[in-house]
């Protein structure tokens, strides 16, 4: 079988320029383009990142967040031409590898500690 | 020509230029041989006979290895004829490739789809089944077939247990993203029928014909 080719096909849509290293737990601010007619511009998006699912071209991640008191999430393809930028913000401590668990709490259970790097 | 025979490479997805994500099936496609043309003087229509794929020659039929000895080709595992447009020039030993869709905008796509073997009624046809519980005796069975005395027998093509799959299927209208001819291999939107590495037939498709030409 010719797998080379769609490991090419795949290898091609890899993002050119490197992302951050960031996992589950992290809070992110994802750039993301949009297009407004002709014109472009960059909305911040800053949340929580809750999970990270597949891999290799087709990888994406879920950022959640809470706007005007309603829960928000996020899934963005990590690769996509459309994120212009990932910053990490702060490194979360966690114990799952999806924190799927934060959809039931709210306010200061929803908290998750800091990681300081030695 | 309006098509060729290729093989099923997989399935990924890509983001195209307006950076959509597009969940795509690679074909692989050609090259194709042109092994034998048809002509109205002699067949009584117009066509071509594609060949398409290596093969040992041992592995033929005799009758077979003869006829790819007359057109003067190497031995091939597949040979499907394609209708030739007028006014269109073919010749035995043309070999052709991806390059033929480089500007078509959709494809149909035929194979054969993948084989799911003797099935009931349930996976086959979608049937509800019979209750779980409270004493039932079928659980995944058709339930009634017909009526009494009348008409006392079952309709033909009453839908009932039996093989399922492996059969012939034509997606229709897929939209071409993009087309490698370096690598032979084109992309087309959406699932094609049958199992990766499957043969398939790739035509350009016949009811947007009249919007893309």
């Amino acid at each position: 079988m010719n797998k080379a080719i769609l490991d090419k096909i795949n290898q091609e849509q890899l993002k050119k320029e490197d992302i951050p290293a960031f996992g589950v737990g992290d809070t992110v601010s994802v750039h993301v383009r949009i297009r407004e007619g002709e014109k472009e511009r960059i909305q911040v998006y800053t949340g929580v990142v809750i999970a990270r699912d597949g891999g290799g071209s087709t990888e994406t991640f879920t950022v959640r967040r809470i706007s005007y008191g309603e829960g928000v999430e996020r899934v963005f393809p990590l690769h996509a031409p459309t994120i212009a930028q990932i910053e990490v913000k702060r490194r979360g401590k966690i114990r799952r590898a999806k924190l799927y668990y934060l959809r039931g709490l709210s306010g200061k259970k929803a908290r998750i500690k800091e990681r300081r790097l030695s | 020509m309006n098509g060729l025979l290729g093989k099923k490479v997989g399935m990924t997805q890509v983001f195209d230029d307006q950076a959509r994500q597009r969940n795509v099936t690679v074909l692989e496609v050609g090259p194709c041989t042109v092994v034998q043309v048809k002509t109205p003087e002699r067949d009584g229509y117009s066509a071509a006979q594609l060949g398409f794929g290596p093969q040992k020659k041992e592995r033929l039929t005799k009758p077979l290895q003869g006829h790819c000895a007359k057109a003067g080709v190497d031995a091939v595992r597949e040979l499907k004829e394609f209708p030739v447009e007028d006014g269109e020039e073919v010749k035995v030993g043309d070999q052709l490739t991806a390059e033929l869709f480089a500007d078509v905008e959709y494809v149909d796509v035929t194979g054969a789809t993948k084989g799911r073997g003797f099935q009931g009624v349930v996976r086959r046809y979608n049937f509800g089944g019979g209750r779980a519980t409270h004493g039932s005796g079928t659980h995944r069975g058709p339930g009634s077939i017909g009526m009494k005395v009348s008409p006392a027998r079952v309709f033909k093509g009453k839908k009932m247990p039996g093989h399922m799959g492996n059969t012939r299927v034509t997606t229709q209208n897929l939209r071409v993203v993009e087309v490698r001819p370096d690598d032979n291999v084109i992309l087309v939107e959406g699932a094609v029928p049958g199992p990766v590495g499957g043969l398939v037939t790739v035509r350009k498709a016949l009811k947007k014909a009249a919007k893309t030409s």
